[in-house]
């Protein structure tokens, strides 16, 4: 399969690729570990004539944990997130996640950056995101913003990210100290993107569940954040009765397609089995 | 949309060429170089037969533009052996337990073996399966090319410990 012919940029600062974005204008697209876009172009559903590849702009590397506060460059890979020990200590359901995501050979190359930015409603990290409540820091001609990632999701391949932007970064405040975790995915086999699958995060006080953060994998147009589920586990001591609570919410506001992976039925029900797979993980590890 | 020059480190030496960004790697190696080791098995980026080294890491050559690659240091199968024909010792032991039957798979497969025990020198037979997940295989039901890897991991340190 031969993609569309293209020129290729190869900027070494963000300000120049924010420049060629602008200059080359809506034909070019920006390129960071390609496994999702260059599939993409290889069955021409995506046809770009510039390709600006962000693999030299330093600035979008490197992860910093400083001061409760997390920082990671777009383009740290999946493979960088996996083995920074400094990030598996400070926020350990990225490495949890990470792992998940396709195979050693995509996770060398793809970039945490292109997973949130891509848009697709299969992308693991997302959902992660919405779950961490972590910040997008948007670059463009005009400036920087930052976007949340509760709403940077619009519809599938439809996000917040406007013309001439490139991701520059992730900004996550880290989770507090003893607090628990889990991503449960359910998969088809390795490199297959969820059938369902469920971040949560927790926190616990004597017993009692005194915060929580759900959001879901794949079962919507864009990832979901579950506040129902989450109300339904806050002040709970996530008894059966709770985690089941949490499971409906989660249910309920599951829209799945029916694909390959199953009948919405079964992709509805799965995404409650998920959503208390995680409770229960992330109640064993949270003291 | 004109041809770039290219220019890279294949299996230690320096080479050049003329294409187009949207060649893939895969096709450059396989076509321009005369690199016919790595496969082409899938083309979706599933199957691993495409797999090189890039830069220290495995990647899959039908999934990255020669462009991207411009300046790399990439190492093949063909890179694998010493100057003087002896096997690598995942090919060895590839050859010795059986871990291939139609060998189309199999490039991939130590070429991705080669640099797994470059992250991890002392696998265990999960973390090979977990570490090779990225390659299929229709032939071998996997066993073999598991204790091939679990045989030259141990080859490796012996041979590492003597030298030292
Ligand atoms: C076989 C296979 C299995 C896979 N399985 C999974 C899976 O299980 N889970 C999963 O989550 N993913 C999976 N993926 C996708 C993979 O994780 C991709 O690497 C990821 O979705 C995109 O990251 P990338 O760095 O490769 O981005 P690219 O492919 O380079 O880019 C993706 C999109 O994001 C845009 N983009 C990238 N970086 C930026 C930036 N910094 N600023 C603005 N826009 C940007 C690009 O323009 C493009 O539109 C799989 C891929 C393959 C080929
Ligand atoms: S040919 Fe590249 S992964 Fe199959
Ligand atoms: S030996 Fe035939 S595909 Fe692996």
């Amino acid at each position: 399969m031969i993609p569309g012919a293209f020129d290729y940029h190869r900027p070494r600062t963000l300000d120049e690729a924010i420049s060629l974005l602008a200059s080359l204008g809506e034909e070019s697209r920006v390129v960071a570990g390609g496994h999702s876009l260059i599939p993409m172009m290889k069955l021409r559903m995506a046809v770009p004539e510039h390709l600006i590849d962000l693999r030299e702009v330093a600035e979008l590397r490197g992860i910093a944990v400083e001061g409760g506060q997390i920082t990671i460059g777009a383009m740290t890979t999946q493979q960088e997130v996996i083995g920074s020990e400094e990030l598996a200590s400070a926020c350990p359901i990225l490495r949890e996640a990470a792992l998940q995501i396709a195979d050693p050979q995509i996770r060398s190359l793809g970039t945490l950056g292109g997973n949130v930015a891509n848009g697709d409603p299969g992308n693991d990290m997302p959902a992660v995101m919405q779950a961490l409540d972590a910040a997008f820091v948007l670059r463009g001609p005009e400036g920087e913003r930052e976007v949340v990632a509760r709403a940077f999701y619009e519809g599938p391949f439809t996000t917040a990210l406007g013309e001439g932007e490139v991701l520059a970064a992730i900004r996550i405040a880290a989770p507090a100290a003893g607090h628990g975790w889990a991503y449960e995915k359910q998969k088809r086999k390795i490199g297959d993107y969820a059938t369902a699958a469920a971040a949560v995060l927790l926190e616990l006080e004597g017993g009692t569940c005194r915060k929580a953060s759900v959001a879901l994998t794949n079962v919507g147009d864009t990832p979901l954040h579950a506040a129902d589920a989450e109300a339904a586990l806050v002040g709970s001591s996530l008894d059966a009765a709770a985690v089941e609570a949490a499971a409906a919410a989660a249910r309920a506001i599951a829209e799945p397609a029916e694909d390959g992976r199953g009948p919405r039925a079964f992709r509805v029900h799965l995404t409650g089995v998920m959503v208390a797979r995680a409770i229960e993980a992330a109640k064993r590890r949270a003291g | 949309m004109s041809k770039m020059h290219v220019k890279m480190t294949v299996n230690g030496s320096q080479v050049e060429g003329l294409a187009e960004p949207r060649t893939l790697l895969i096709h450059f190696l396989r076509e321009q170089l005369g690199l016919t080791g790595p496969h082409i098995g899938c083309d979706t980026s599933h199957c691993g037969a495409c797999t090189v080294d890039l830069d220290g890491k495995s990647v899959k050559s039908c999934t990255l533009f020669v462009a991207q690659a411009n300046g790399a240091e990439v190492t093949t199968i063909e890179g694998l052996a010493a100057a003087d024909g002896s096997l690598h010792p995942l090919q060895e032991a590839f050859r010795e337990h059986h871990g291939l039957q139609c060998g189309f798979c199999t490039p991939g497969m130590i070429t991705r073996a080669y640099r797994l025990l470059q992250e991890n020198p002392t696998p265990s037979d999960e973390e090979i399966r977990f570490g090779m997940s990225g390659n299929l295989c229709r032939c071998t039901g996997y066993q073999n090319i598991v204790k091939a890897i679990r045989a030259a991991a141990a080859e490796m340190a012996a041979g590492k410990e003597a030298a030292e």
